[in-house]
């Protein structure tokens, strides 16, 4: 889960690592003028979500090498979590306009389901994939598809196969003007919370011992554990981490959309992967970079009348990234890559 | 739990060793004498007592039209080690092909029995295409794409109003009828129990056949070690296509089949469960054995049809409060996923290992090592 | 017989091999030598196709076997130029059915421009010869895969035994028969005369395999349940299978007691008398070395440093430094 890139010749050294930035910044440049204030403003949210998702699915591809394909589904039961604690306990039915109390609400909101779900998270990975380790590759995935399909079923059990509505906290009505365009600072409010926790994350990774127990193990499990790293417990925390980002994910996702439904997961899930891999596999700028890149490309679609493809086209570029660039943009940094 | 399988297994021994010499015909007898037998017992309490005779016997169809999925899918994912999420797809385009080919929506009429060929070369013909770019693929980025794909092509399906009719799905499929000599209606169930009684022999036998075949070994040598497999000549491209075209043109067999029984086809049969159910028959039954993953799919599909239905009966019968609530059909689908788990976890050889696997000392592995 | 010509390879900033000339006599038994890291394995894997060379040819026979791959980006060329008309033609159709464009016409058009593509990908799989004189005229050569050295005509067993674990014996060498069985899925499916034929025919001559080896009795055993020496013997008839020229081991007498050693060294050399092929080997034991080889070469740290029949090796100072550090007393 190394966030820097491999550099190879030192010439362009300088010009390479610009390349990057100055790609950004060309990128939303275009996109501002092509889209208009709404719709980019509307992306960089999409996008923040999807970054939140990606991570999980980068960070625990990067440690234990497995498509967590129960993640997209981590951040569904989020949302559902999120939508009964502020329907059911904070006794919400729209926008809190006391500003204290939304503040202490969504502090709320965001603290009890981020926790839940990390805890669901590492659940999972102690009772379904721990056990199967050493296992032959297929037997993890197959229990990850079990485990997706058990908590897509059971939410779809007691919650019903519709649409589900979510209270939303923040006022939408809320907004600052910028150059002549309304940008609602719910907007605002989710993408500086994204970008908030996945600053938090990268700090946590880069500088704490547990993240760099958590880089190595990526790089090479066995080498760690003889170092004296707790492999278990390094893995563990990944999965909190990645959970608790999804549960984030899921929080937020209600917040903005004001409604969720079972399969959530499955459709966002792929596409998040998709960022992922688009990123580079195992790689954390990677993920968030893949998750912009991503809404970008979904929202740039609708904007042009083809909102129904966008589906097909996400997809259709993970096929093309797996087959031609399996790295990644960014650099693929898990375990093998024959 | 091993041991009460092999002391089950165990007296069948000496027959079972005259049968693994004259497979096929060992195959035919066996398929006989249990289509013979399971309607027979069904006369009998408390199985009258459930629903009629045939009831019975249109629910056998429709186990053996899933056990016929389930062993094609075995083809792919046992036999060559390929996990296929998508496997649906190939049966809703069976469906579809059949659909399109004998329906008032379309106007033409092309008779059955061709169409079933045509149902597998379509299979196969969008198996290649699926495989040709996945092929590089390793297993997780595998199992994304064809999970991909099963879900693209429901979605076209619906979305293709002009050619499928969307949501509504094509129906007044033609019926197979032979005039004269047979006539498949609704009420009667018995002509399509035969016909797929013996499609279900059929491809069984194939299967076994392709199994020990040169191809089969090949498969078996990519699954243990693709690489040794690539230095003893094998190219694994081609291996592996085929398996995606067998696998795939089965489904469409089986779709065509299924189109013509239920008599019409929409988007909604063919959802991610259906993969998804096909996948739990496999790793119950056992993966790489054709008879085991067949017998899955009939314990998993009785369970919910049967079972299922008769814990609602019962729970409304006595009135018990909270679970009175409770449709347990609706549970199936959990189950199919902690049949998943819960096989990996404890028993991910299945319930009847494949032999080859039974012949393996360890217990410990995990049926054959290397699986991708 | 196999020429290689300045054969490097790199792995990244690691020159595993450095630029090695390097010749087999036809008919002799040739071996590999140098201490642990010289880069014998990764040479040996650069001519069974498993690593591409960074630099340097290999010829089999006098006609060119392995070359450094390149142009590498212009591949998919070959793949996107069909697709062309085929996006011409997707285009055209989503003009012809205007702004009435749904997912179904998205997708429809997509396929179509797909087809091009799909289409190139397939000639790739079942005309292979053919997409590779396409290819080579856009200047891309595709790095060769161990299964087109086993039709070349070269074999090779593993360091630490790659075997089918769970097939058996004969099965084992039936697979390893691979290249020379030609019955097709159409005829498994139906059990032709000319399968059945080819298969029995095969069996017969695993079991003489078998023989050869002298694992004759064990065709039935699970390839698992050998002991260590016999699973050697059987990856070498596997090998053998294919009707080599040239059969490449690694490593074949590891783990050997002497016992085992002079049986292996034995059927080494039973191997080139009797069945005319020419064998290259790596080995440690310098027992089976100095035994059997006709030619030695010695490579430490990637590079050559000697060459040339067992009793100049023997002797050579260079190799006596790889081996035994600077200033080393004479001999082994």
């Amino acid at each position: 889960m190394a966030t820097a890139n491999a550099t190879s010749s030192s010439a362009g050294r300088l010009l390479g690592s610009l390349r990057l930035p100055i790609g950004i910044v060309a990128f939303l440049g275009i996109s501002l003028t092509v889209l208009g204030i709404d719709q980019f403003v509307n992306a960089l949210t999409l996008g923040a979500i999807y970054a939140l998702v990606a991570l999980g699915y980068t960070m625990v591809y990067g440690i234990i090498e497995l498509i967590n394909f129960a993640h997209g589904d981590v951040f569904m039961v989020g949302s559902f979590v999120a939508m009964f604690i502020s329907s059911s306990l904070l006794g919400n039915e729209g926008a809190i306009t006391n500003v204290p109390l939304l503040a202490g609400s969504v502090l709320v909101l965001f603290a009890l389901t981020i926790g839940v779900m990390a805890i669901v998270g590492a659940l999972i990975e102690r009772l379904a994939y721990r056990p199967l380790r050493r296992a032959p590759r297929l037997a993890p995935l197959i229990t990850a598809i079990g485990v997706s399909f058990i908590l897509q079923n059971v939410i779809q059990f007691f919650f019903g196969p519709t649409i589900v509505t979510v209270p939303q906290l923040v006022p939408i009505e809320w907004s600052i003007q910028v150059s002549g365009a309304r940008v609602p600072l719910l907007n605002l409010f989710v993408i500086a919370a994204s970008v908030a926790l996945m600053f938090a994350l990268q700090l946590f990774i880069s500088r704490t011992r547990t993240g760099r127990a958590m880089r190595t193990t990526s790089m090479d499990r066995d080498a760690s554990s003889l170092m004296g790293v707790d492999i278990n417990r390094t893995i563990m925390i990944t999965f909190l981490i990645g959970s608790g980002l999804a549960g984030a994910a899921g929080v937020v996702h209600g917040l903005y959309y004001g409604n969720t439904s079972f399969n959530l997961g499955f459709q966002s899930g792929l596409k998040a992967f998709t960022a992922a891999v688009l990123g580079g596999i195992g790689n954390t700028a990677g993920a968030a970079l893949g998750g912009f890149l991503i809404a970008f490309i979904e929202v740039g679609a609708s904007a042009f009348g083809y909102g129904r493809w966008g589906g097909a086209v996400v997809f259709s570029l993970l096929v093309i990234f797996l087959v031609f660039r399996p790295t990644g943009l960014l650099g693929s940094h898990s375990g093998d890559r024959a | 739990m091993s041991r009460i399988v092999d002391a089950v297994n165990a007296p069948f021994a000496p027959v079972r060793a005259y049968f693994r010499k004259h497979r096929s015909f060992g195959i035919f007898v066996g398929v006989v004498l249990l289509s013979v037998a399971l309607p027979l017992l069904t006369r009998v309490p408390p199985f009258d007592g459930i629903q009629s005779t045939n009831a019975w016997v249109n629910a056998f169809t429709t186990a053996a039209i899933y056990a016929m999925l389930a062993m094609g899918l075995n083809v792919v994912i046992g036999f060559a080690g390929l996990l296929d999420l998508g496997y649906a797809a190939f049966f809703a385009l069976g469906g579809y092909t059949y659909a399109l080919a004998a329906s008032p929506f379309s106007g033409i009429h092309l008779p059955f029995w061709p169409m079933l060929l045509a149902g597998g070369i379509v299979g196969a013909i969008f198996g290649v295409l699926l495989g040709a770019p996945t092929l590089r693929l390793r297993g997780d980025y595998l199992a994304i794409v064809t999970l991909g794909f099963g879900e693209i092509v429901p979605i076209t399906l619906m979305n293709a109003d002009k050619f499928t009719d969307g949501v509504n799905g094509i129906g007044g499929i033609d019926k197979p009828n032979i005039p004269g000599i047979l006539q498949f209606t609704l009420i009667n169930p018995w002509p399509m129990y035969g016909l797929v009684v013996v499609l279900f022999t059929l491809i069984m036998i194939m299967i076994y056949r392709l199994e020990d075949s040169r191809l089969g070994r090949t498969w078996d040598a990519i699954r243990e070690d693709e690489l040794a497999a690539e230095s003893s000549g094998v190219n694994t491209v081609i291996a592996k296509l085929q398996a995606f075209a067998v696998g795939a043109s089965i489904a469409g067999i089986v779709g065509v089949v299924n189109a013509a029984k239920i008599t019409i086809v929409t988007p909604d049969q063919f959802r991610f469960a259906v993969s998804i159910s096909a996948l739990a028959a496999v790793v119950l039954g056992g993966m790489g054995n054709t008879i085991g993953v067949a017998t899955g799919a009939f314990i998993i599909y009785l369970f919910q049809s049967i079972l299922l239905k008769q814990l609602n009966t019962l729970v409304e019968n006595f009135n018990i409060p909270i679970l009175n609530q409770i449709d347990f059909l609706e549970f199936q689908y959990v189950l199919y996923g902690i049949v998943l788990v819960l096989m990996m976890l404890k028993r991910p050889q299945g319930i009847f290992p494949a032999r080859r696997r039974m012949r393996e000392f360890a217990p410990l592995k995990i049926g054959k090592g290397g699986l991708k | 017989m196999l020429r290689a010509r300045g054969v490097t390879r790199k792995f990244g900033g690691l020159v595993a091999v450095n630029s090695v000339d390097f010749e087999i006599p036809r008919g002799s038994i040739s071996a590999i030598i140098g201490p642990n890291g010289a880069g014998k394995t990764t040479f040996f894997n650069v001519i069974a196709g498993i690593y591409a060379p960074t630099e340097g040819t290999i010829e089999l026979d006098g006609k060119p076997l392995i070359s450094p791959p390149t142009g590498a980006g212009r591949e998919p060329i070959l793949l996107v130029l069909p697709t062309i008309p085929f996006i011409g033609l997707a285009i055209y159709f989503l003009m012809a059915v205007g702004g009435d464009t749904g997912l179904v016409e998205g997708v429809a058009s997509v396929a179509v421009a797909l087809l091009g593509f799909v289409g190139a990908l397939l000639l790739n799989i079942i005309r292979p010869a053919w997409y590779n004189r396409l290819i080579k005229r856009i200047g891309v050569t595709r790095p060769a895969r161990p299964n087109d050295m086993v039709v070349a005509g070269l074999a090779r067993t593993f360091q630490n035994i790659r075997l089918y674990k769970s097939l058996t014996t004969l099965e084992n060498i039936l697979v390893g028969m691979h290249v020379h069985l030609h019955g097709s899925l159409l005829g498994a499916l139906f059990k032709t005369r000319l399968v059945r034929e080819e298969e029995a025919a095969a069996e017969q001559r695993a079991r003489e395999l078998l023989a050869f080896v002298d694992l004759a009795g064990m065709e039935n055993e699970l390839a698992a349940n050998l002991p260590y020496g016999k699973q050697r013997l059987l990856e070498i008839a596997r090998a053998i299978a294919s009707r080599p020229k040239l059969l490449l081991l690694d490593e074949p007498a590891a783990g050997m007691n002497p016992k085992e050693t002079e049986e292996m060294t034995a059927l080494i050399r039973r191997i080139r008398d009797e069945l005319g092929i020419t064998v290259l080997l790596i080995e440690h034991d310098m027992r089976v070395v100095m035994g059997i080889s006709d030619y030695i070469t010695v490579l430490d740290h990637g590079e050559k440093i000697a060459e040339g029949l067992p009793k100049a090796i023997r002797t050579n100072p260079k190799v006596i430094e790889a081996y035994l550090g600077r200033g080393a007393a004479a001999g082994h």
